[in-house]
């Protein structure tokens, strides 16, 4: 690693003034950054720790939303009580990233704001239509939000203090492996809600976390396993890579969008 | 009834309460006084021309002591290889040097160019960013077809990348091409042994130290074989004679091969130390152990078994296409060579086998031993042919092998090698009946009924361990003896210090060594300690690879042992005033026959070294013995594996539900130690045949450079395991019957897997699927095999 | 530099590291306690876990200033000076879950905390809670014998609830 100043801020307003400074890198967890420290693939000159800000953690469940603070790590998402009970597929998205140790230090802020393509969050956030809370006061749709591998709509300096998710009244998602880092190759986030259903990727897309719009219309007008049996997501913009071709990611975004949809029951 | 101590005892590793408390001793643990740290700058490149190098900022960096290149090494020599293959025209192979640091040329991603040597690892790694390099990029050659293809050259001693081009038998060559021709059927088989990386859990490092006062240098290092490093270190590179250099392996955490070469950081830590007089430290990352570590396997090759009607097999061809790598590692060209095409017989009574193998010099790390070491690669070929003949001649994969296995021992093979003993069929009955193949068809429906496809598949191994008679290899090539020395020490009071020139590094020796000698003598295990890993403490050793540890090493110490008996024995007779043929020896005691005198072992070796009343006038006081034992042959452990895997169709996913082993070792010491032993080497061979794959790009990039891109097994991923070794033929000549049991999982388990996944997909009518079976490849190979399926 | 204060297997630590000091180079380099090992750079293999705060963490994947306040327990804090093993560790000797070593502490630390979130494990959830875990050595099948039997010896030592 590069070396780098270590800021440790006791406020959200203290770490957004942190910020502020030049090359300043916000970190959560760490399990992503610090790998990437480690690799020296990136040297910022002072790393804000946000995960000790009491005022980004805890699960609340408002009507017909569950807002889940930023640095809340995967471990608390996937033990949660009212995380399971709202949204359970979620609570199994968390209770599967990585390891158990990962899961101990991991966050939902983090993943999110580093849309790593192969990440879980990403496209519950997605398929669930979730509002991306920052501290610059901004409510950012997940639609809006996610822009491409590793991009966000996060401005210079920007933090996510919360994300907000609609409650579906159904929903699962279907992770299979990458054999070797064990992200997601491919992972399918479906969402049903009165109003239709949503249906995100992770893991196979160039553009990172992405909808499947075809699936979503299919499954809007006959939520079923049949309606989209056979339908296949153009294979055009998928990864290809060592542990899969363009082709077999198509296939497995097939695969496992019909046993997501079976799931939900 | 289970023995409770001695030969035959699961007896408690006794080494285990320092790794699970915390206080073993690894190479990293250890930090001496004035300690430097070492950071090498490494190639980003696979083949580069080095057209300058500017150190000058990164000596003037904060912290760095000094910056090596090539230059501070022009006195010393190569990294020397140990094992010399002479080619099907006579001449000897091809042995470009190895540099420790590169001299103008790169060759492979990872070889080092300069290295940094600060007051601390960060300050080292800093500075080595600041040191320029004028690299200019060249060619690289990665694929071993293209390499031996003509264009471009690894290195101009090799024009056509070739390392030598060997046949084996050369005589038997005409007689297989005429059996191959004239047979009723040939079964061939085109077929890649994937290239693995070993990843032992404690990445490499090395300390090395230096004395001005008395002139003596001291290595601490990550070894498999701490004499044979400072032999090749000694004697090839530094010209360091044997009593101004120790060389240490302390506490090792695994090597499955990696550990047994001498590598460049080595020769590094151990001349820089001197340089600045004070000690100098590396510690490998991950990262670092992927692209500087000797690599596995990495074969391509043909194969053809002819067969007459009735499926007894007339005749073997094999080609193969074998990666050495950018430089030669210490036993690398003998792998393809002595230790795979002398077990080209397998199980099986073939009457006649010829090999061509063709070692490559290719872009790449050099490739060299990992686990199992040409073995795996003989094995996976027959078995997977055996298996594919059996499908082509619609026989029974069981029946077939029994059909053609070798009955009558001893056995001379058509490959050079004796079998002294074995019995297949009896592995066979015992895996057939421990994997319930009865029972098979029921699960398959099962299976099917669930929409996953099941199947069933087995495999019969033979390895030559124990290696190795020193006439033998050293005929065949080998730059050293294959033998093992022991000293075992008596002290006064009867305890005992055993001096083991085998080292353990997982493999429990410091447990099943006292074994050994408690079993022996008679005296509790917990008096005796096992001593290994130090030049200085152990008079010889050749160290611990090829299963070869019990087998040559325990020999030697049972040797040893042997010798102490005898002379205790003349003691005791003169202490009791009897004819020393008179004297026997039992549990501990020394009688004399037909009376009831006797005397304790503590007793006789209090007198060795208090020898008052002593026959001084014709033996010595003390009681210590020095054997080397070098083996009469090889060991021939075999087994019979058998894999079930449930496969699903729509993403290719294998899961492997049930692994079935019945093995072979001899006799054995420590049963659970050896179910140990399969248990770890069944899942490297799984993870070779399911997931683990190192792979190059065409530019010769390193795409699996960590664990996020090189699969390795996880618990998840295996099953719990169902092992035998009841069906016992004990080894016929080494002195406790023993074969070796290291390597066996590693060597049965791929094609056991591979015939598995075939099976589960025998209606697609997919022939053949190259390892790893990630769930890409097995879909794809479906994917593909689908409308011909449809059709049918 | 900044300056940390942290309790590490029961003792007051206070040290000044640099920004990029890991846990686990504090733990080994700082305060000698090398039963915490390094077998990777990617956060996978899990020879570097310790407990924070009762919790498993990979020491590799953590900043030593992050761990400020913090109570952190390595291997060497779980072990008797005696030597005497553990329930857990004394599970890992009897039914040969090691071989060279070098992943057990992890391994170890990795069980205990397993063990205090679930009594009762499957076999099944006991490898799979090992994801983050890697042993090269002994195919996992001892370690998860070895796990199992420790749950079992835990359960049976708890006095059983009054009716």
């Amino acid at each position: 690693m590069y070396n780098f100043d270590y800021l440790r801020p006791a406020s959200l307003a203290e770490a957004v003034e942190a910020m502020k400074g030049e090359d300043a890198q916000a970190i959560s967890g760490g399990q992503t950054l610090i790998p990437t420290l480690k690799a020296r693939l990136a040297s910022p000159s002072v790393l804000v720790d946000l995960s000790g800000l009491a005022e980004l953690k805890g699960v609340s469940r408002e009507g017909d939303k569950l807002a889940i603070g930023a640095a809340t790590r995967h471990a608390d998402v996937a033990g949660s009580e009212a995380v399971r009970s709202a949204i359970p597929a979620l609570a199994a998205l968390a209770g599967n990233i990585g390891d158990p140790a990962v899961r101990n230090r991991g966050t939902l802020g983090g993943s999110v704001a580093n849309n790593d393509p192969a990440a879980c969050y990403p496209s519950a956030a997605l398929a669930l239509g979730a509002t991306i809370h920052t501290s610059a006061g901004r409510a950012i749709a997940a639609d809006d939000f996610f822009l491409g591998m590793f991009e966000t709509a996060l401005e210079e300096g920007e933090l996510v203090t919360r994300v907000d998710f609609p409650i579906p009244t159904a929903a699962n998602y279907q992770k299979f492996e990458q054999p070797a880092s064990r992200f997601a190759l491919v992972g399918v986030f479906v969402a049903r809600f009165p109003g239709g259903a949503r249906v995100a990727i992770t893991g196979a897309c160039e553009g990172g976390v992405s909808r499947w719009d075809a699936a979503e219309a299919a499954l809007s007008s006959d939520f079923s396993a049949g309606a989209v049996t056979g339908m296949a997501f153009p294979a055009d913009a998928l990864i290809g890579d060592i542990h899969g071709t363009p082709a077999y990611r198509a296939n497995l975004i097939g695969v496992l969008t019909r046993r997501a949809v079976q799931a939900c029951g | 009834m289970a023995k409770d101590f001695g030969i035959g005892a699961s007896s408690k590793r006794r080494e285990d309460k320092r790794f699970l408390t915390g206080t073993g001793r690894y190479t990293d643990d250890m930090n001496k006084p004035g300690q430097a740290y070492v950071h090498f700058l490494r190639s980003d490149m696979a083949s580069g021309r080095i057209n300058g190098i500017d150190i000058a900022a990164a000596e003037a960096a904060p912290g760095v002591i000094k910056v090596f290149t090539s230059r501070d090494f022009e006195a010393v020599g190569g990294v020397p290889c140990g094992w010399q293959v002479t080619d099907r025209h006579g001449e000897p192979m091809k042995e470009p040097k190895h540099p420790v640091l590169a001299e103008g040329f790169v060759r492979h991603v990872g070889d080092p160019i300069a290295a940094v040597v600060a007051e601390t690892r960060a300050q080292a790694r800093d500075a080595a960013e600041l040191i320029e390099v004028d690299l200019e990029e060249l060619p690289a050659v990665v694929n071993l077809r293209a390499a031996v293809s003509g264009g471009t050259a690894v290195h101009p001693e090799a024009p056509d990348n070739l390392c030598y081009d060997w046949d084996f038998p050369a005589e038997s060559k005409d007689a297989v091409d005429e059996a191959i021709r004239n047979a009723h059927h040939v079964t061939v088989l085109e077929l890649v042994n994937n290239r693995l990386v070993a990843n032992p859990m404690e990445p490499r490092a090395a300390i090395g130290e230096y004395d001005a006062a008395d002139d003596q240098h001291t290595l601490w290092t990550t070894s498999q074989n701490p004499h044979v490093i400072r032999l090749l270190m000694g004697a090839f590179v530094l010209g360091i004679p044997e009593h101004k250099l120790r060389v240490v392996a302390p506490d090792v955490g695994g090597g499955f091969g990696s550990k047994i070469y001498h590598y460049a950081e080595e020769a590094f830590v151990t001349l820089a130390a001197k340089v600045l007089n004070r000690p100098v430290k590396w510690t490998s990352d991950r990262g670092e152990a992927f692209m500087s570590d000797a690599h596995g396997r990495d074969h391509v090759c043909k194969v053809e078994l002819a067969m007459d009607a009735e499926g007894h097999f007339l005749a073997l061809r094999s080609t193969t296409l074998a990666n050495m790598g950018a430089y030669l590692s210490t036993f690398a060209p003998c792998i393809p060579t002595w230790l795979h095409g002398t077990l080209l017989a397998g199980n099986y009574k073939t009457p006649l086998i010829f090999t061509n193998v063709r070692a490559v010099f290719t872009n790449t790390v050099p490739v060299d031993a990992y686990r199992g070491a040409g073995r795996p690669e003989a094995t996976y070929l027959i078995e997977r042919t055996v298996d594919k003949a059996a499908r082509e001649m619609g026989i029974d994969p069981a029946e077939l092998r029994r059909r053609n296995f070798i009955t009558q021992f001893p056995y001379q093979t058509p490959v050079a090698v004796e079998y002294d003993s074995g019995d297949y069929n009896a592995t066979l009955d015992k895996v057939l009946e421990g994997s319930d193949r009865a029972g098979f068809e029921a699960r398959k429906a099962e299976s099917a009924s669930r929409g996953k496809l099941r199947g069933y598949g087995l495999a019969h191994y033979i390895e030559a361990c124990g290696i190795a008679p020193s006439s033998l290899v050293g005929a065949l090539g080998a730059r050293a003896g294959l033998y093992e020395a022991a000293t075992v020490r008596v002290n006064p009071t009867g305890s005992i210090s055993v001096f083991t020139g085998s080292h353990s590094h997982g493999q429990g020796h410091e447990t099943t060594f006292a074994q050994v000698v408690a079993d022996m003598l008679g005296v509790p295990e917990d008096s005796i300690d096992i001593v290994h890993g130090d030049t200085n403490r152990v008079p010889f050793g050749m160290g611990t690879y090829g299963s070869r540890s019990l087998a040559v090493g325990g020999s030697a110490i049972v040797k040893s042992v042997d010798k102490i008996v005898a002379k205790a024995k003349k003691i005791a007779a003169h202490l009791l005033e009897a004819a020393e043929s008179d004297i026997t020896f039992e549990n501990g005691q020394f009688s004399v026959q037909g009376t009831d005198k006797s005397l304790a072992w503590g007793e006789v070796c209090l007198a060795a070294y208090v020898p008052h009343k002593y026959p001084i006038e014709t033996l010595e006081p003390g009681l210590e013995e020095t054997s080397f034992y070098d083996p009469a042959n090889f060991t021939y452990p075999s087994g019979a594996y058998a894999c079930e895997v449930e496969v699903d169709p729509e993403t290719g996913k294998v899961e492997v539900l049930s692994f079935t082993a019945a093995d072979d070792f001899g006799n054995v010491v420590n049963p659970m130690i050896v179910e140990g032993q399969v248990h770890g080497g069944l899942a490297q061979g799984l993870g070779q045949a399911l997931m683990e794959g190192c792979v190059y790009d065409e530019n010769g990039q390193l795409i699996t450079a960590s664990f996020m891109d090189y699969a390795m097994p996880l618990a998840k991923d295996l099953p719990s395991f169902t092992v035998d070794n009841s069906a016992c033929t004990p080894c016929t000549h080494n002195p406790l019957g023993v074969k070796g049991c290291g390597e066996a999982g590693a060597i049965g388990s791929p094609p056991a897997l591979v015939n598995a996944v075939l099976d589960a997909l025998s209606d697609y009518g997919i022939a053949h699927i190259d390892m790893p079976l990630t769930p890409s490849k097995v879909w794809a190979a479906i994917d593909a095999a689908r409308p011909a399926a449809a059709a049918e | 530099m900044p300056g940390i204060k942290l309790t590490v297997n029961g003792k007051t630590v206070e040290k000044t590291v640099e920004g990029r000091t890991l846990l686990v180079q504090l733990l080994r380099e700082e305060l000698g306690l090398t039963g915490t090992h390094v077998g990777c750079d990617t956060s996978q293999c899990g020879a570097c876990l310790v407990h924070v705060n009762g919790e498993s963490v990979k020491s590799c994947t953590m900043l030593a200033a992050a761990a400020e306040g913090a109570e952190i327990t390595t291997i060497e804090g779980v072990s008797s000076r005696d030597g005497t093993l553990n329930v857990v560790q004394a599970a890992f000797q009897e039914h040969h879950g090691l071989q060279c070593g070098f992943c057990t502490p992890g391994m170890v630390m990795s069980i205990t905390d397993l063990l205090r979130v679930n009594a009762s494990p499957s076999e099944t959830e006991v490898r799979e809670w090992l994801e983050g875990n890697i042993c090269r050595c002994t195919g996992y099948h001892n370690i998860v014998k070895a796990a199992l039997s420790a749950a079992e010896t835990l359960r049976g030592a708890q006095p059983v609830a009054a009716e």
